[in-house]
């Protein structure tokens, strides 16, 4: 049952093979069985069978729609009322969210059910899950290795099959690179079509909430329940959403695809390029024509984002000041010891060095310096996006430079980590649609293809993922043990 | 660029962000790391060209002046460290 396809999991519901309940203790009990994966923060078993018991009686009364009874699993990024909402922050370790956001609203009322809350990077503040409050998540392919992050316990509980499908959020790459480690199918949206509402902010101008399935058809049937318009999202952009269902098996046959000479260069593995040159020729072999474009600015893209992030979560965690909700420190002397030690003390390393980065780019004398300049250069790779997806239909290339490091092998040189985010980040910066897409494997370990189109081409990029999973089986592989 | 220990802990002031005393080393030396990385910037030319504050560049929405909330103050409460009559509690700040 767990390897099954929504849409084959849909036509079991309804044709009384199994219901949502027998399906959804399959997958709760998959979850206990691969506890040391370390996938979930919150498991929420009574509400999850509450949820499928509901889903049955909908299913029944034929008043279902693809993702009813389906299981699913929620970043702990995203507020569940009732639920502990812990963003992997020892910050919220105690916060029970009093409302719903936006994407679990809508989620929810197309009836999927809930299994947990899912492991992640500290505020979504990391490349490899290792800065969670909660523990490093594992990756199911090879256990030393991290699963990737922010969105690391989506990616592996997705990979191992403890969820159907699930949520991620990503500021720099965070849903694509732990996709890209764990070998499976993640699409970050255009900014502005998932709504933010209730989706712990990190850095606001960058964040963007997308689905992580095994293949580009269970992500089409997910995206379409999370995208659209809401008005309580300020920044969300009203514009019709597309059947992303509709035109998955569309042809692609005389399609452009641009190859920016800068994602070959140094730095990418000899083993990880040798699976997108083949991944490129199998859309060669499908009538793509492929072409050379440049992004001349893309090395930029690192130390722009590395201010303009900061800056956003440096005023954006200012509200955890150990006032109104999360952690507050014993025995506060005044109410700056009070700020100080709440902060000091349930923020992690991270979180921490991005807090004081931030708070020094903005603050007086270096704003212009630092602030308005890194603006600027995120104009000019928006540029340079912009002239090249004006020749060519997408960009494609590598998702990261290198297959999964090992747990612990990155963590104690920050600056080495942020490197590895070179070929995702300056999509957050233009706020662009990307997608990673199981290519095959290097050393054993599973590699993304990254495709990357124009604004607000979701539709597109799914199909062009789709066309690719019809004559390669990358996305159905599962890792030993996990079958 | 290169930050000292003490440029740290007026950051960290800054921030109201408590740091540990063994901790300001690293956090010295990779926010010097961070900042030398930075200085790649400075070698684009970028006189004319306008910040980008947004990938879409948009406006911000305005909305009819009209009551859509209703009072959440107990259930928003329910969770604070402490509070007190409908106000949350801090350390005095006036004798």
């Amino acid at each position: 049952m767990h390897n099954k396809s929504i849409k084959e999991l849909a036509v079991g519901l309804r044709s009384g093979e199994f219901s949502s309940m027998e399906l959804t203790q399959t997958f709760l009990n998959r979850i206990k069985q691969h506890q040391s994966l370390n996938c979930f923060i919150s498991v929420t078993e009574d509400l999850a069978l509450q949820a499928a018991q509901r889903a049955d009686v909908k299913i029944a009364k034929g008043d279902a729609s693809l993702l009813t009874g389906i299981p699913i699993a929620q970043k702990d990024i995203f507020c569940t009322q009732g639920v502990k909402t812990s963003c992997g922050s020892k910050m919220l370790d105690n916060f029970i969210s009093p409302y719903n956001a936006t994407v679990v609203e809508k989620l929810n009322s197309a009836g999927a059910v809930m299994l947990g809350k899912l492991n992640m990077d500290e505020f979504a503040m990391g490349s490899s899950n290792e800065t969670s409050y909660y523990g490093a998540v594992k990756n199911p392919w090879h256990t030393d290795s991290v699963p990737g992050g922010s969105s690391g316990g989506s990616a592996a509980a997705v990979a191992a099959r403890l969820s159907v499908c699930a949520t991620g959020t990503d500021t720099g790459g965070s849903i694509r690179q732990p996709a890209a480690h764990c070998g499976i199918t993640g699409l970050k949206p255009t900014y502005g079509r998932v709504s933010r509402y209730g989706m712990i902010a990190y850095a606001s101008s960058l964040d963007q909430g997308g689905p992580m399935a095994r293949s580009a058809e269970d992500a089409a049937i997910l995206m379409q329940a999370m995208a659209g318009f809401d008005h309580k999202d300020s920044t969300s952009v009203d514009m019709p959403v597309p059947d992303y269902q509709v035109g998955l098996a569309n042809e692609i046959k005389g399609l452009t695809i641009g190859l920016p000479k800068e994602f070959f260069g140094d730095g990418l593995s000899n083993n990880v390029a040798t699976v997108i040159e083949k991944a490129i020729q199998v859309y060669r072999d499908m009538g793509a024509i492929v072409k050379e474009v440049s992004m001349p600015n893309l090395k930029l893209a690192i130390p722009a984002y590395y201010v303009i992030a900061p800056a956003e979560c440096s005023a954006n965690l200012s509200r955890f000041d150990g006032v109104r909700f999360g952690y507050r420190c014993a025995y506060p002397q005044d109410l700056t010891d009070l700020y100080t030690r709440s902060r000091g003390e349930a923020f992690g390393k991270e979180v921490k060095r991005r807090i004081l980065m931030g708070t020094y780019a903005l603050s007086a004398g270096y704003y212009d310096a630092y602030y308005i300049k890194a603006q600027k250069i995120r104009r000019l790779i928006s540029e340079d996006f912009k002239k090249a997806l004006a020749e060519v239909d997408v960009i494609m290339g590598p998702v990261t430079p290198s297959t999964a490091f090992g747990i612990g092998e990155k963590i104690g040189n920050p600056i080495e980590m942020y490197l590895s985010d070179i070929y995702t980040i300056a999509i957050n910066l233009a706020g662009l649609p990307a997608m990673s897409i199981p290519a095959g494997f290097a050393e054993g370990k599973p590699v993304g293809l990254q495709v990357i189109g124009n604004y607000f081409t979701e539709d597109r990029l799914l199909n062009i993922a789709h066309k690719y999973q019809q004559v390669t089986d990358w996305h159905q592989r599962s890792p030993k043990g996990f079958e | 660029m290169t930050l000292t220990a003490d440029d740290v802990k007026k950051i960290a002031h800054l921030a109201r962000l408590g740091i540990n005393q063994q901790d300001i080393a690293s956090y010295t030396h990779d926010l010097s790391g961070m900042l030398e990385l930075m200085t790649q910037m400075g070698e684009t030319n970028t006189n004319d060209i306008m910040p980008m504050a947004h990938p879409m560049d948009q406006q911000q929405r305005l909305r009819a002046d009209e009551v859509t909330e209703s009072d959440n103050r107990n259930n928003f409460q329910a969770i604070a460290p402490q509070v007190e009559e409908g106000l949350y509690l801090v350390p005095k700040v006036i004798e």
